[in-house]
């Protein structure tokens, strides 16, 4: 294995100077990715690309893999313009893709084969190789299953592994860990940084994980295609240093309603719930003004910081317009068991996907699912979606026994799925049109719901778009308003922030919250930890088992003990997992 | 163990040269890694092999045992109001011959009947008077033929007039009056080449022509869009392989299929049909191959520049499939067709194949022919994968 980097005594991976990138849309529109962007990336070093969606972190990721060419301005990747030798630089690096192509009709030791025969990877430095990437990867078990057939985070582990089949120079990763629960996401990580630290090994990488990019040595954020601040982690957390505080209700609040009422105030930058309390991003002035609420400073983070950032650029608060407007109705009963599930069983052939798990969620609930890839997650849903037969057991759905009424309970519910399944080709519009028909939504009541619909999420002046080419954000609220317009009594949503920047993902969460406050139920799944915060109560899967059920503190308490307290989600999902494997491991052994 | 090209950017700096010939070489261990990948891809999506062998055997079936412009067995009707035997003389013909299948109604309206329901395709009509007609020289008999295929009206019509004839000559050899004129100078007509005028001859090479054009085209304008769609070429572009092995690899195993469709309908011509090969079997192979080779350019240039499955096969049924079905004179004759019909014939790569093809199946090694059909296959070939190679850069647009 050669030494990367040093053979030219660089101290710099990438230098962009005076980036442009510019792509023109729908013939006319022009869309500027990339505005003059200078930035340098040292060798031996992990940099990270943070910002929100279309600020322009594929697109720069691309330029240096010598796949787009940019407008103007120079782009350097080790010491080669990559406007003229492209292929030199492809020889030389690695690069993964958001959507990394693995070939899913090709077995896993196929896909590696291939990436290895092309990378002229001898058979000798294969003997040495294969067995490290099997074992940083987990995926020996595997070899001769088709990489269609593996879940989330074992493909992009496997597309690791395909990068990873020689010691590239430099490294280029986009959105690694987009989709890849918490436990797979730290294991792509310890192998990114192991050889970084070990190997010396030089990474980009585009993230929307603060946590990710705190961990690397340098990091760009970019806006809009501009950077915004470029720097240690730390110096540019420290933008937020004096404005960091954490939050405690004197009126006894739940954390998502004192967030909901912190982050719709304009003198609050940012405001996230962590630990049953409530972390703000504000000016030390503003904590006066807030009634019923104590602060107490604390150190800021790379999130705070990047909040600042940003609000600076966008004068607007992030969830500004987001709470919704729903029909006040009489004060929902609360106490009112709306979904009840009791030893569901569902099994796919010999394989038990879901194993005897029974759980209540009350009318008005914030119901959150977590699991790992595979852990059962969508197959549950699904069974309370009425899409998919539980094998044996009862699942009742707002009063309706979905055994014998489907269909009625159907009537009732609203079901977001995690891809995108919206009609791409027709304007948004048309798809409400659609899907209030299909929920047989007529005459003056259908246009009742869709004025609702559009001017709640927004979408007033993207009605006649076609809904295929609006931005990510764009038609995750439009699949939501979408789900919304029949008044059901539940939402399921699979996923709904997956890929989404902060910024989406808190205008999100404040939706939510306001749909919470009307009484209406939510069952929701994500990846990002930090979200379970929000949710009255959650439920932990892993390998069809339930593990845990409980507030999000009942939750931390049961995975810490009283030595050692647990303080993030994150933390208290690693744990209950990785307790109840071991366990499971001890007993096939015994 | 290292490819040598790599060895080269690893160790030294970058120079052009070097970028040139990094880009131009192909390396055998790339290609043969890539050819591998194809064919397993290939092998495992059901869906090419449905396209790529079972299609060419459903076109054989029904091109050699459905489809056929021979006129067998044709359903007449004979009205005779002269019950003489003179006049059964004369329809004797009808009734002897393998191309009409004669019923006889007993009255004009009721033939009239059965043409309208298209239960014949033709009436004979023989008045009561024929034969005193015919004593006095000037005997008619009504032929009433359904135009509405006019090319198998004229076929009819022809048979018909053959029968009469036959018979009016036969008359005047034994000494008797004829009511037709004899001509002096009888004509003597044969089909060359396909002597019993059987429409399969020329099917099984036009069968070829389909098979090798779907082969080619249809499959092939699958595979580089469908990289495109599942983001596939992203991670293969980041890597040493070069647009022209990402070619070869695509065309290698598809030429494979093509091949295997080649064998069977070349064996289902001799066994199933028993057309005659009268030109070299081997001139055949080559010639196919070459078309296969133009085929394959073809489908691999839609589909990179469409980089779209559902456009790309649209695009190359709309522009191989279709014009070598219709406009390469497989079936219909190219000089009886509109002069802008046939410009656009003379483009077509299928139009050059099937003409080398009847020839050399029914005609034999006509070298002149093949010589010319070759080299203009070849310019196709070579411009398709120009461009198809114009097309394959390795950038995301």
């Amino acid at each position: 294995m050669n030494t990367p980097g040093n053979t030219r005594g660089d101290a710099v991976a990438i230098r962009g100077h005076e980036l442009t990138k510019r792509f023109t849309r729908d013939k006319q529109d022009i869309v500027t990715a990339l505005d003059r962007v200078s930035l340098d990336a040292r060798h031996g070093e992990l940099t990270a690309l943070v910002g929100p969606d279309g600020a322009g972190k594929t697109t720069l990721l691309r330029l240096a893999a010598g796949l787009l060419r940019a407008d103007e301005g120079t782009l350097t990747v080790l010491g080669l313009d990559a406007a003229k030798h492209a292929q030199e630089i492809q020889n030389r690096i690695s690069y993964m893709p958001q959507r990394f192509g693995l070939y899913e009709d090709l077995s896993v030791q196929e896909n590696l084969d291939l990436y290895a025969d092309l990378h002229g990877v001898g058979a000798e430095q294969r003997k040495q190789r294969y067995p490290r990437l099997m074992e940083m990867t987990a995926l020996s078990a595997f070899r001769d299953r088709l990489a269609g057939k593996l879940s989330g985070g074992m493909k992009q582990k496997l597309g690791l592994a395909c990068t990873l089949v020689r010691s590239p120079d430099l490294l280029l990763l986009d959105e690694p860990t987009v989709g890849v629960d918490p436990l797979s996401r730290r294991e792509l990580w310890s192998i990114v940084s192991g050889l970084v630290e070990k190997e010396g090994l030089s990474v980009i990488v585009s993230t929307s994980y603060m946590d990710e990019a705190e961990r690397c040595a340098h990091v760009v954020v970019l806006h809009e295609g501009k950077v915004l601040a470029d720097g240690e982690p730390a110096s540019i957390s420290s933008r937020a240093r004096g404005h960091s505080f954490i939050a405690t209700s004197a009126k006894n609040e739940p954390a998502r309603t004192l967030q909901a009422r912190l982050i719709d105030r304009e003198d609050v930058i940012d405001a996230v719930p962590q630990g049953g309390r409530v972390r703000t991003v504000m000016r030390a002035e503003t904590a006066a003004s807030i009634p019923d609420v104590a602060f107490e400073p604390v150190a800021p983070t790379l999130e705070d910081g990047l909040m600042m950032l940003l609000r600076k650029q966008i004068d607007v608060a992030p969830t500004a317009g987001a709470a919704i407007d729903l029909a006040d109705q009489a004060l929902p009963d609360r106490s009112e068991t709306v979904i009840e599930t009791h030893d569901v069983v569902r099994k796919f052939g010999d394989f038990t996907a879901v194993n005897r798990t029974s759980f209540e969620v009350k009318r008005g609930e914030v119901f959150g699912l977590l699991g790992p890839n595979g852990a059962g997650k969508t197959t549950t849903f699904r069974m309370l979606c009425g899409l998919l037969p539980a094998t044996s057991g009862t699942l009742l759905v707002a009063g309706q026994n979905l055994r014998r009424a489907r269909a009625e309970a159907r009537q009732n519910i609203g079901y977001v799925a995690q891809k995108f399944s919206l009609y791409g080709d027709i304007s948004v519009r048309e798809n409400l049109d659609f899907f209030a028909g299909a929920y047989g939504l007529r005459g003056a009541r259908a246009d009742e719901r869709i004025d609702w619909a559009l001017e709640n999420f927004e979408l007033k002046k993207r009605e006649s778009s076609p809904t295929g080419k609006l931005p990510g954000g764009f038609q995750r609220r439009l699949a939501m308003a979408a789900a919304l317009l029949h008044e059901p009594q539940i939402v399921f949503l699979d996923e709904p922030t997956s890929g989404a920047d902060p910024l989406a993902r808190r205008e999100f969460w404040r939706r939510i919250s306001s749909l919470a406050d009307h009484g209406i139920t939510i069952v929701v799944t994500t990846h990002f930890m930090e979200e379970a915060e929000y949710c009255d109560r959650i439920m932990i899967q892993d390998a069809g088992s339930m593990l845990a059920i409980g507030t999000p503190q009942q939750v931390r308490d049961l995975a810490g003990d009283s030595d050692r307290p647990i303080a993030t989600m994150e933390q208290a999902f690693i744990a209950i997992v990785e307790k109840a494997r071991h366990q499971a491991q001890a007993q096939d052994a015994a | 163990m290292n490819a040598p090209s790599d060895t080269i950017v690893r160790s030294e700096l970058p120079a052009q040269a070097d970028a040139a010939a990094a880009r131009s070489a192909v390396s055998w261990r790339r290609l043969r890694a890539l050819v591998t990948k194809e064919t397993r891809q290939l092998l495992r999506d059901k869906s090419n092999l449905m396209v790529g062998l079972f299609l060419p055997v459903v076109l054989i079936l029904i091109f050699g045992y459905g489809l056929s412009f021979d006129i067998r067995n044709a359903p007449i009707a004979i009205v005779t109001d002269d019950t003489s035997p003179t006049a059964l003389d004369v329809l004797a013909g009808f009734y002897l011959s393998p191309y009409f299948s004669v019923t006889q109604p007993t009255s004009m309206h009721e033939a009239q009947q059965l043409m309208l329901n298209r239960k014949v395709d033709a009436i004979v009509h023989l008045q009561s008077d024929f034969s005193r007609q015919l004593a006095a020289g000037n005997a008619t008999i009504q032929v009433l033929v359904n135009g509405v295929d006019a090319n198998r009206a004229r076929v009819l019509q022809a048979f018909a007039q053959g029968a009469i004839s036959q018979w009016a000559i036969k008359r005047a050899a034994a000494g008797e009056v004829s009511a037709m004129p004899v001509p002096a100078v009888s004509l003597q007509t044969r089909l060359w080449y396909n002597e019993a005028n059987n429409s399969t001859y020329f099917l099984v090479p036009g069968l070829i022509v389909l098979v090798m054009t779907l082969n080619g085209a249809l499959l092939t304008s699958l595979v580089m869009a469908r990289e495109w769609e599942r983001g596939t070429l992203e991670s293969l572009f980041v890597t040493p392989v070069n647009s022209n092995e990402i070619i070869i690899s695509k065309l290698v195993p598809y030429f494979g299929v093509g091949l295997a469709g080649l064998a069977m309908c070349l064996l289902a011509g001799k066994f199933l049909f028993a057309v005659p090969i009268r030109g070299s079997l081997l001139l055949i192979v080559a010639i196919s191959m070459l078309y296969l080779l133009v085929s394959l350019s073809l489908g691999l240039l839609i589909s990179a520049a469409t980089k779209n499955q559902f456009l790309a096969s649209q695009l190359a049924l709309i522009t191989s499939f279709l014009p070598a079905l219709m406009l390469s004179g497989f079936i219909f004759d190219l000089h009886s067709v509109p002069a802008v019909i046939r410009g656009i014939s003379r483009v077509l790569p299928a139009t050059y194949y099937v003409e080398a093809l009847q020839t050399l199946f029914l005609a034999g090694n006509e070298w002149g022919l093949i010589v010319k059909d070759g080299a203009v296959l070849v310019v196709h070939a070579v411009l398709l994968l120009v461009l198809t190679r114009l097309n394959t850069r390795k950038e995301l647009a």
